[in-house]
């Protein structure tokens, strides 16, 4: 069944943090090159540890890790990091440069990239995300959702092989929520968005996968995960009120 | 840029020193400094010209005095004590208006306000003409250590992150009754400053873990390369240069 270019393979993936509490318990999964999938879990699943092993922050556990066919190790972390661009929760966080320019052009100068080159990447990242107007604002005098946008930018210019959004939806207001979604559905990279936000989930990503206790617990099309009450509850998963999702249509 | 954005000591304006590149302009800031606090004290004419020098180079950035005036008042706590020198000097002492004075307490005074209020001039002026991210660009340019100018940028990115932050805190507390009153408030007030300070910290950490996401190894990746022709270093210097030549002659004359 795995697909032979799979963007993304963990396969029992254990870890341990130093006090002894243990987050993850076996991770299978792989991704194809170009799909999108939601991570769903409840609070406290181990969906952040996982995350920050995909790019090798965290490491020494067992198991393995692979992206395009590149197991992450320390031996090519700089070629790793380039791949893997995770957009962390709060865009404070990922935005530590004093204009959006520069913030953008940090990855791939990070990488050697100078010059019109740099420039390139820059104007192509930001345009990607409709952000090209505020390249020279600071971060800090940006809305919410746009900030959440250009940190989608400062990754998207590192040309990555996979897009790792941590609750990509959280704190946004409904518009820049679409628009975010909008962006998302443009992209042609692989994109793993972790979040406990199902609708957002449904409308973005034909499959899903449910961590829960530090394994994958369920892994399916969102359509049907949703669906199924019992794997919901058992898993401390509810939908917000009034939503079905047998009655929503996709188009994927 | 022009976002209407900037930090309130800047004063956005396309004039001639705004124009200079930001590495001449701390050079010649600098060198200008150095050369003031070298002049001896007695030759008052040369901290005149001084004066003189510096608002000709507000007047070629078109900083209305006012406005320099106003930012000068940013001394007045430094040199509070420069006051008292006169009273507590020791040495031969004059009266003035049925006080007793010290001489040397005098001189010490006039040499504190003068070369305190011509260097902090100098910086307003080179603030008001700058951009911060200039600035620190031209720190860069200078061969600053890397670790500080990343500091002091990092400092401006989360600066407004972090008053937030605690203006957020305060408004809860207020939220919930609470009022600063007294002595007896103190202890609420140094939990919440804890409490700022391990959030901050953890920001830190969050944004290490971002950084690092993104291919950071321990040095800042130079974007923009900033570069000045010998032009305009000669026309930065001039300002060093005229004030080199009074200082000579201060302590040639």
């Amino acid at each position: 069944m795995v697909p032979v270019t799979a963007s993304l393979e963990v396969s029992g993936l254990a870890f341990a943090y130093p006090d002894g509490h243990q987050a993850l318990f076996g991770v299978d999964f792989s991704l194809a090159r170009g799909e999108r999938v939601a991570l769903l879990g409840p609070n406290g699943a181990g969906k952040t540890t996982l995350v920050l092993h995909l790019n090798g922050i965290l490491s020494g556990g067992t198991g393995t890790v692979t992206v395009a066919g590149l197991p992450v190790g320390r031996q090519h972390m700089a070629a790793i990091r380039q791949k893997v661009g995770i957009v962390f929760q709060d865009p404070d966080d990922q935005l530590f440069m004093p204009t959006v320019r520069e913030d953008v052009a940090f990855g791939p100068a990070a990488a050697g990239i100078k010059g019109a080159a740099l420039q390139e990447r820059v104007d192509t990242a930001l345009e990607r995300v409709g952000m090209r107007d505020f390249a020279d604002r600071p971060p800090h005098h940006l809305s919410f959702g746009q900030r959440r946008r250009v940190a989608v930018a400062t990754v998207l210019a590192m040309e990555p092989e996979i897009l790792v959004l941590d609750e990509p939806s959280s704190n946004l207001d409904p518009a820049s929520r679409r628009e975010l979604a909008d962006i998302l559905r443009s992209l042609d990279v692989t994109v793993l968005m972790v979040t406990h936000d199902l609708p957002y989930a449904l409308e973005l990503c034909p499959r899903s996968l449910i961590l829960s206790d530090g394994v994958i617990a369920a892994d399916g099309p969102t359509g049907e995960l949703l669906s199924d009450e019992e794997l919901m509850r058992a898993h401390r998963l509810e939908l917000p009120f009034g939503f079905d999702p047998k009655s929503v249509t996709m188009g994927a | 840029m022009g976002a209407g954005h900037a930090h309130r000591l800047y004063r956005h304006g396309h004039s001639p020193v705004h124009g200079l590149p930001p590495h001449t302009k701390l050079a010649a800031a600098f060198l200008f400094v150095v050369v003031v606090v070298s002049t001896p004290r007695e030759a008052m004419w040369a901290f005149a010209v001084y004066a003189v020098l510096l608002a000709s180079v507000a007047y070629h950035a078109r900083v209305p005095a006012g406005f320099l005036l106003r930012r000068l008042l940013i001394e007045v706590p430094f040199v509070a004590f420069a006051v008292l020198m006169p009273f507590v000097a020791e040495g031969e002492r004059v009266h003035v208006l049925g006080l007793s004075l010290s001489v040397n307490g005098l001189w010490g005074a006039w040499n504190v306000l003068a070369k305190g209020t011509l260097g902090v001039a100098a910086s307003v002026l080179l603030a008001a003409t700058t951009e911060l991210r200039e600035l620190l660009l031209g720190l860069q340019r200078l061969k600053l250590p890397p670790l500080l100018v990343q500091i002091a940028s990092f400092m401006i990115r989360y600066g407004d992150v972090i008053t937030d932050e605690m203006r957020r805190m305060r408004i809860a507390r207020e939220s919930r009754g609470f009022e600063a009153k007294g002595v007896r408030h103190w202890g609420v007030l140094a939990k919440s400053a804890g409490a700022l300070f391990i959030r901050s910290y953890e920001r830190g950490e969050r944004v290490h873990l971002a950084m690092v996401s993104r291919g950071y190894a321990g040095s800042m990746p130079v974007i923009d390369e900033v570069t000045a022709s010998g032009a305009q270093w000669r026309h930065a210097l001039t300002l060093p240069c005229a004030a080199l030549v009074v200082c000579l002659l201060g302590w040639f004359l």
